[in-house]
């Protein structure tokens, strides 16, 4: 059989780490893509700036669930400043894959929204 | 079929259907997007560069003379090619989506007031809808929509009473870009007219397909797309009728659109110039008369009967497959395009899953977001077939389908 993607990704995608809300969450935000109508919401709480818990929410392909899934994992215990200095090259470090120009905004989804997330959190 | 159509001798027509995508033979099935270019095609293009060039219109020199020439007679034939009785009526535009903000900024700021309406359908591209939503925001018109049904075909029934009230144009699309349905364009126009809104057709699904006379359709304004068509990108066209252009401003100004420029004032030149300022896609016009002769030499109603059959097999393969689910009216009823989504499997998934089987085909919501909406419909997979596409390809297409469901259930 052909293997479509790692058999990591197929793990985050279907069972997905930490999906659901939080009602006391410091950071909330969501976005669509505009591509195919996805949305991913991510919540967090923080406690004396670290994420203490982080959790996601929405639909979407394979590839932005499973980066949904693997950084909601990655960001706990980390500091503002930490998820602040995130890239697009540690999603495709988690995924373990390159992908080109289009396939890649799905898997930045979550990180996009983590970032304007953030910045609504220095308001 | 006795047309003496045979896919496979157009096939070796197309230079790009003879290469390989991840180590499978190319299956190209997102000509909705855009098509594929014949070689008669890439030849006359790089002819004319080669031999012919130059700034159309305006030179007095021979190499000029010559380009205008080809630049004209490729807008005769497009003319031709959809019966317009008028050469001036054709105007070449950057593809679809200018042709109808064209029409919209000058007819229609010209032309819509306060309290005026855009009657729209729901199955519109965002080509035929945003220009018009932008317009009754800024002259205070309304925005109407007819409605659809949950098969996909339009509310005809409700068209009468929509167009009852001060409509100023109907804005439709000939062949929708998601669901395949064909829209009697010909009685909408019939209708609207008779209630005295103007009708604007985007055929940008339709001309590449069909036969289409704008004689008998009887629209006001029609628009389309060379690339769609055998056609090089950078080149569409608007057809007007000649009556309304001569009174409508025009629409991007400049170069080559002038009559007389003085310090104070300025008249413009006559159609079609008056619409096509600066200098144009010159060669891509001369490309697009090549794909207008090559599309006539293949036969417009050999391509519909080709794609309709295809469709009618795919839709009949795909349904049989578990989980999927075919949007939109039957085959009968469709051009060659058909949306579907498969139980469980994101359209993204699904056309990557393809890919890596060298099955090109659309995810996504096709610049269609609120018929998505109105369908409750998050994203679609999308085929859509052209001359060349063959029953072979459609089982390739379905036992592909067929893997990806055994690769990606969960």
């Amino acid at each position: 059989m052909e293997v479509l993607y790692c058999e990591h990704i197929l793990d985050h995608y279907r069972y997905p780490r930490n999906e659901g809300v939080l009602e006391d969450a410091d950071i909330s935000h969501q976005r669509d893509n505009p591509l195919c109508g996805d949305m991913i919401r991510l919540d967090i709480r923080l406690k004396d700036g670290v994420v203490e818990e982080a959790r996601f929410s929405g639909r979407g392909c394979v590839l932005s669930i499973a980066a949904a899934s693997m950084l909601t994992e990655e960001i706990v215990g980390r500091s503002v400043a930490e998820l602040e200095a995130y890239q697009d090259e540690d999603i495709f470090r988690l995924l373990g894959i390159t992908l080109g120009p289009v396939r890649a905004r799905c898997a930045l989804l979550p990180l996009q929204v983590l970032k304007e997330g953030l910045s609504q959190l220095a308001r | 079929m006795d047309t003496g159509f045979d896919p496979l001798t157009i096939r070796a027509d197309f230079p790009v259907l003879a290469r390989e995508v991840n180590g499978r033979p190319l299956v190209y099935l997102d000509n909705a997007a855009s098509s594929q270019k014949p070689q008669v095609v890439l030849e006359a293009v790089a002819a004319f560069y080669r031999h012919h060039y130059a700034a159309v219109r305006r030179g007095v020199y021979t190499l000029s003379e010559e380009a205008t020439a080809a630049y004209e007679e490729a807008r005769d034939k497009v003319a031709a090619f959809i019966n317009a009785p008028d050469r001036r009526s054709i105007v070449f535009t950057r593809n679809t989506t200018e042709a109808i903000n064209l029409v919209a900024h000058t007819w229609g700021r010209a032309n819509v007031g306060p309290g005026d309406r855009i009657l729209v359908t729901e199955m519109e591209h965002h080509s035929n809808l945003l220009p018009w939503m932008l317009l009754c925001q800024e002259v205070g018109a309304e925005l109407v929509y007819l409605p659809i049904t949950d098969g996909g075909r339009l509310e005809l029934p409700q068209l009468e009473r929509l167009l009852d009230g001060p409509v100023r144009l109907v804005a439709v699309t000939h062949v929708s870009n998601v669901l395949g349905t064909v829209n009697p364009v010909q009685a909408i126009v019939a209708q609207a007219h008779a209630a005295g809104a103007l009708v604007l057709v985007d055929a940008a699904q339709s001309v590449p397909h069909m036969p289409v006379d704008v004689g008998v359709l009887g629209c006001d304004f029609m628009a389309f797309s060379g690339h769609k068509m055998c056609g090089p990108t950078g080149c569409g066209v608007l057809y007007g009728r000649v009556e309304l252009l001569e009174h409508m401003p025009p629409f991007l100004v400049g170069g080559g659109m002038i009559e007389r420029v003085g310090f104070t004032g300025v008249s413009w030149a006559s159609l079609p110039e008056k619409f096509e300022a600066g200098t144009p896609a010159i060669a891509e016009a001369v490309g697009l008369g090549a794909a207008v002769d090559y599309l006539e030499r293949v036969g417009m109603e050999a391509i519909h009967a080709h794609e309709k059959a295809l469709t009618a097999y795919a839709m009949e393969s795909l349904a049989a497959l578990p989980g999927v689910r075919l949007i939109g009216p039957p085959a009968e009823e469709r051009s060659g395009v058909i949306a579907f989504t498969v139980a469980s499997i994101h359209p993204h998934d699904l056309a990557y899953a393809l890919d890596r089987q060298g099955i090109a085909i659309r995810a996504g919501l096709h610049c269609a977001q609120p018929l998505h909406e109105r369908l409750g419909l998050a994203a679609t997979a999308r085929v859509s077939f052209y001359l060349y596409n063959t029953r072979e390809e459609v089982e390739r297409l379905v036992s592909a389908v067929w893997n990806a469901q055994r690769w990606l259930a969960g």
